[in-house]
């Protein structure tokens, strides 16, 4: 029996490594994470956070670091670990040869649960995922939308105490999306830990009690949604649009103006505790854009704060 | 789902067990998932491979083998030519099924259907996937190789029932390869590789004394085709069809058991490079 001390975090991650060759994937990424929080990586593509998912699941060797989830590592305990983890991963992996029902049944199997209880719980889930009067259809007849509420289905069918979802909402509609923010939410008051990455910022603010900013491999910052935009950026934000040519050049004419000033090649935005009187400045100065919007700053400003590049490129 | 969860509910305990992170005990579960996904999709690929050496014993034991005549058999009788090559398309069947499965079939379920991204996100480890893949290989070249020795039987070229050891016989080249086959899945990494394994299969398939004796050959390459594999396979298909048992008999099992115990530990020592990188 290996020496087991109560973990104080599910999730601890210590200076952890991943290279690629030369390539660090991830570059001494560290942070912890406790019972039932809502933890999110947010980045851009490549940032590492899909490869940082891989090395929790045990799925990823680490370069060099400390892991561990729920007390122990994962690359020598991998299927322990994943007996109690659930993975949405960025791209769907139904297996296409089986159909919808028997996706849910022989993924349950792998995790070696009995079939009296997988039986009940897959039609449980199938009515969870909206796709009850699939049940018997072939995996590439649905849509991008339901085979994304399958594979999250999939993922609770061991009732997972942590659920790791990478991009969970990518590719989705609207409406779907915030379905399926509801039922995350559901299962984030029933204790359950999430990880998400996403570079969404409204996701992370609708679903993450805490995240860290992660660019090149590293952590950037790390808070709450709302300490993050508190430390790193400004209430509000005005956007003005000058036309494409104009953006960059009239920069210059808007200078001191707001706390700070971030010239973007479609807009120019002002940073300021009061859009409203700093754009009665900007027509005051002679200065007509075509379009202005004041509006609340987001992660994605701090995001812009921080490495100097937009989430979404 | 109704009950909160706590902190209790966090705590895990585990035990110490060998491979335990690459082995959860729970290869039947990769098993039962291929033969559900073979009932519901692909049963009409399985049976095409059932067809093609019969295909080619028609052409060549029947056809050819009108021009050839007999020949002298294993053990120095006069048997058809049908009767001749026959074991050796057996030999060469389970080779190829066995190496497809363990190889393009890896492979693509790898990178391609992500089916084994999956399955590695669950409670199973690498070697519980390998061996429900060997496993289903095998499987199929059981049933491959039962289906031949009944085709061989209704063409009349069985004469003995030692010819009915074939089918185990089968299973036993089939598992030299497939052990072998994933451990070298592990150092591809693209299609061009891929090929490689074909390049290196067909002349093997063509000259490993399949379709006439190992005499015909200079010694030294006679050598060099009996250090290969196939060809402890065809001569052990071809002893047993006619029953006719000799120390040579024991050496080509022995060749086999070699190929998988070592085939078996280089594909267990390349799991990790397989499946978790």
């Amino acid at each position: 029996m290996p020496n087991q001390t109560i973990p104080n975090y599910v999730i601890s991650a210590d200076r952890l490594t991943k290279h690629y060759g030369n390539f660090a994937a991830v570059d001494g990424i560290s942070f912890d994470v406790p019972a039932g929080e809502s933890f999110g990586l947010l980045g851009p593509n490549g940032a590492g956070k899909s490869t940082t998912m891989r090395m929790i699941g045990g799925v990823s060797q680490r370069t060099s670091g400390k892991l561990t989830i729920m007390g122990l590592d994962p690359e020598q305990y991998g299927p322990e670990v994943r007996a109690h983890l659930g993975v949405v991963p960025q791209q769907d992996n139904l297996d296409e040869e089986l159909r919808v029902r028997d996706n849910l049944l022989v993924y349950g199997r792998y995790f070696g649960l009995p079939m009296s209880y997988l039986k009940p719980k897959a039609d449980e889930l199938l009515e969870f995922a909206q796709l009850t009067d699939k049940a018997k259809a072939k995996v590439d007849s649905l849509s991008g939308g339901m085979k994304r509420r399958l594979t999250i289905a999939r993922s609770l069918i061991n009732e997972p105490k942590i659920l790791l979802l990478d991009e969970p909402t990518t590719g989705l509609d609207p409406q779907a999306r915030h379905i399926l923010w509801d039922r995350l939410f559901r299962l984030k008051e029933s204790g359950v830990t999430l990880i998400l990455t996403t570079h969404y910022m409204d996701e992370a603010e609708q679903l993450c009690d805490r995240l860290v900013v992660v660019d090149k491999g590293q952590i950037m910052a790390e808070g709450s949604p709302a300490s993050l935009i508190r430390e790193h950026s400004t209430r509000e934000v005005l956007e003005l649009r000058f036309g494409s040519e104009r953006n960059t050049t009239v920069a210059a004419d808007l200078a001191g103006i707001g706390d700070r000033l971030e010239p973007l090649p479609d807009r120019v935005l002002i940073y300021t505790h009061d859009g409203e009187s700093a754009l009665e400045k900007v027509t005051a100065r002679g200065l007509h854009p075509i379009t202005s919007l004041v509006r609340r700053s987001s992660l994605e400003d701090v995001f812009l704060r921080l490495t100097g590049r937009s989430l979404v490129d | 789902m109704s009950n909160i969860l706590t902190e209790e509910d966090y705590r895990v305990q585990v035990k110490d067990r060998p491979f335990s992170a690459l082995y959860a005990r729970n290869a039947k579960a990769v098993i039962a998932r291929g033969l559900r996904a073979t009932k519901s999709s692909n049963w009409l690929i399985m049976v095409s491979g059932f067809f093609e050496p019969v295909l080619y014993l028609i052409s060549m034991g029947v056809g050819l083998g009108a021009l050839v005549g007999t020949v002298v058999g294993p053990g120095g009788g006069e048997i058809s030519y049908a009767a001749y090559i026959a074991p050796a398309l057996l030999a060469v069947s389970a080779m190829n099924g066995a190496v497809y499965d363990s190889t393009w079939n890896v492979f693509f379920k790898m990178n391609f259907a992500k089916l084994y991204q999956g399955m590695l996100y669950t409670s199973l480890g690498p070697l519980d996937v390998a061996i429900g893949e060997i496993f289903l290989a095998l499987l199929r070249g059981a049933l491959y190789a039962t289906g031949f020795t009944a085709v061989m039987g209704m063409m009349g070229l069985i004469t003995t029932p030692w010819a009915l050891l074939m089918v185990p016989a089968s299973v036993l080249i089939a598992f030299g390869f497939a052990s072998f086959g994933m451990g070298i899945t592990s150092y591809m990494k693209t299609f061009q590789q891929m090929d490689w394994i074909n390049f290196v299969m067909l002349p093997m398939f063509l000259f490993s004394a399949t379709f006439y004796p190992l005499s015909v050959y200079p010694q030294g390459i006679q050598w060099f085709i009996q250090a290969l594999p196939l060809w402890h396979g065809v001569e052990l298909l071809r002893q047993l069809s006619v029953g006719i048992f000799t120390p040579a008999t024991a050496i080509h099992i022995i060749y086999y058991l070699v190929m998988i115990l070592v085939g078996m530990v280089l594909t267990t020592l390349r799991l990790r490079k397989l499946f978790l990188k």
